[in-house]
């Protein structure tokens, strides 16, 4: 098989006594869909900060497109196509629709060290946007200042925001996290529909979401990686079983 | 065109500025060209401020610095005997921009009260600079022998002149300002100021961007003190003093954060009151004696009523 194109291995960190990433070793192909699943607590959102760059490991290594990439800077990750989304929601309220998508696009066109000419009037940041508007679905919404949106439509820019820094890997922290059933089906779509042609890392705790999207799910528990399979093995395992006390996978 | 209150506002008051030397002349008070001009040389050092704390959320409580710096270079150079305006201003702006530069690189890795302290502790640092150099005056300052010379070009000893060019670099400014915050080193600083976090995800690192809005604020705040020192003819360290800080920083929230026109509303506002309340003879004497208590209730009032400051109450364009 080719190398994984994230690769992570022996990676810890603890706060004090709590180990909340104990050993981790994971791994993530080009194109697939990885779920990263786990009870309350088990450090999902700490594996993603250290993914992402916010947090540094206390030990293992970070291995991103065959480079090594654990002491590199947030901001720097995200250059070379390693995106996040956020859990709650993160997004400039008090740009409209269309700026929040386009200083994303901006964020990957070079510097920024440009002080004459109107950012809003650039075709060249505001196209790229527009077109990512209307993958999401929120092209008619594009002068509605972030903060006026709906909630689902709050996530819906969140994602099109990591759409235009143009990742090679998206990482995607519960995406319909606080979403009644119509705005997460629609969610689900939308990222159905990004599959096979992004890479992505998605935690969640809605399993309608992670079953139907995700080619491999990587069950983490107090730290640890018990288990990483296709959904139907994961179905199946004994320990991932009782590590949720009998809910219904 | 179809201009929002805010610019009707803003251009109402410039058009007002452009005829006060005519006024002042045929009601015969000069004394009126020397207040706007000390308001519009405020609003010049209130919308450098704007540019950080505003819109880059970088509360700074020491830019009276660059005031001071500005206001010492000039008055520093006349002591030696170095008149030359273009040479005077220059090194203003330069020496303004070089202390931005070294109290921004420490200052903005900071946060919060932090970042509030450091900026006063660096200000506070040079206003004791400035009393303790007894070869410049020391506490009392000294007076300038000669306003800064422009070969010619301009008379600042021609009030009227003085105040066009105050006026110019004013409306310069504020357009220039406008073009910069609209820009994308605009968007990256307005960006960073409201979620810091969602900017790095992004894929941009703020530092640099901060470092160079607090260098720029730095540079036009230090032209002001320039053209502070030759208004008043008299170099002072109380240009950098601490409650000159505060000063700034309330024309800025009492105009309206992160708007064009709401520093120079403040600068207009505040210090139009600071004289009424303190003696034009318009108000009697026991509010005259006690001035600072009757505006501090009007700040007070402004503060709680109108949290977005006076730009607040008036509906503002597309872009503030």
């Amino acid at each position: 098989m080719a190398e994984a194109l994230l690769e992570v291995a022996g990676l810890r960190k603890a706060f004090g006594a709590l180990r909340a990433t104990d050993g981790v070793d994971f791994e993530v192909h080009e194109g697939e869909t990885h779920a990263v699943i786990g009870p309350n607590g088990a450090g999902k959102t700490t594996f993603i900060k250290q993914l992402s760059g916010e947090l540094r490991p206390d030990a293992g290594t970070i291995r991103f497109a065959g480079e090594d990439i654990t002491g590199q800077p947030w901001h720097r990750r995200s250059r070379r196509g390693l995106a996040r989304s956020f859990q709650i929601t993160s997004i400039y309220r008090d740009f409209s629709a269309l700026d929040n998508v386009a200083l994303a696009v901006q964020a990957h066109a070079g510097h920024s060290f440009h002080f004459w000419h109107a950012a809003r009037d650039d075709r060249s940041l505001t196209d790229p946007a527009m077109q990512i508007l209307e993958r999401i679905g929120l092209h008619n919404r594009k002068d509605v200042l972030a903060a006026n949106l709906s909630h689902g439509e709050q996530r819906q820019l969140e994602i099109a925001m990591v759409l235009a820094s143009r990742p090679r890997l998206m990482l995607l922290d519960e995406p319909v996290a606080g979403m009644g059933t119509d705005e997460s089906q629609r969610m689900i779509e939308l990222l159905a529909g990004l599959k096979g042609e992004k890479t992505v890392v998605l935690v969640e705790h809605d399993m309608d979401a992670v079953f139907s999207l995700a080619d491999r799910i990587s069950v983490l528990v107090y730290g640890r990686i018990i288990a990483t399979g296709t959904p139907a093995e994961i179905r199946a395992n004994a320990e991932v079983r009782s590590a949720y006390l009998g809910e219904d996978l | 065109m179809n201009l929002a209150p805010r610019t009707l506002v803003l251009l109402a008051l410039l058009v007002f500025l452009a005829v006060v030397p005519a006024m002042a002349a045929a009601f015969n008070q000069p004394f009126y060209l020397d207040l706007f001009r000390r308001i519009m040389i405020f609003a010049i050092a209130a919308l450098s401020l704007n540019l950080i704390l505003g819109y880059g959320g970088l509360v700074s409580f020491g830019h009276a610095a660059y005031l001071g710096i500005g206001a010492y270079a000039v008055g520093v150079l006349n002591y030696y005997g170095i008149d030359n305006g273009f040479l005077q201003w220059g090194i203003a702006i330069g020496a303004s921009a070089l202390a931005a530069l070294v109290i921004g690189a420490v200052s903005i890795r900071t946060s919060g009260i932090a970042f509030i302290m450091i900026t006063l502790a660096f200000t506070q640092m040079l206003y004791y600079l400035g009393t303790s150099i007894a070869e410049y005056g020391g506490d009392d300052g000294m007076r300038l022998t000669r306003l800064s010379q422009f070969d010619g070009l301009i008379d600042l000893a021609n009030p009227s002149a003085f105040y066009y060019l105050v006026l110019g670099l004013l409306c310069l400014f504020l357009w220039l300002g406008h073009r910069l915050v609209n820009s994308r080193f605009g968007l990256v600083i307005r960006a960073s100021k409201s979620n810091e976090a969602r900017i790095r995800a992004i894929g941009i690192s703020p530092y640099p961007y901060r470092l160079a809005a607090f260098v720029i604020a730095g540079a036009v705040c230090g032209l002001a003190g320039a053209l502070l020192v030759n208004h008043t003819a008299y170099m002072t360290p109380e240009f950098m003093n601490w409650t000159r800080s505060g000063e700034l920083m309330f024309i800025v929230i009492l105009g309206g954060i992160a708007t064009t026109s709401g520093p120079v509303l403040g600068a207009f506002v505040l210090l139009l009151l600071e004289d009424m309340l303190s003696g034009s003879g318009f108000l009697p004497r026991w509010v005259n004696d006690h001035w600072q208590f009757y505006l501090g209730i009007f700040l007070i009032l402004v503060v709680l009523y109108a949290r977005r400051g006076l730009a607040g109450l008036l509906r503002g364009g597309k872009d503030g």
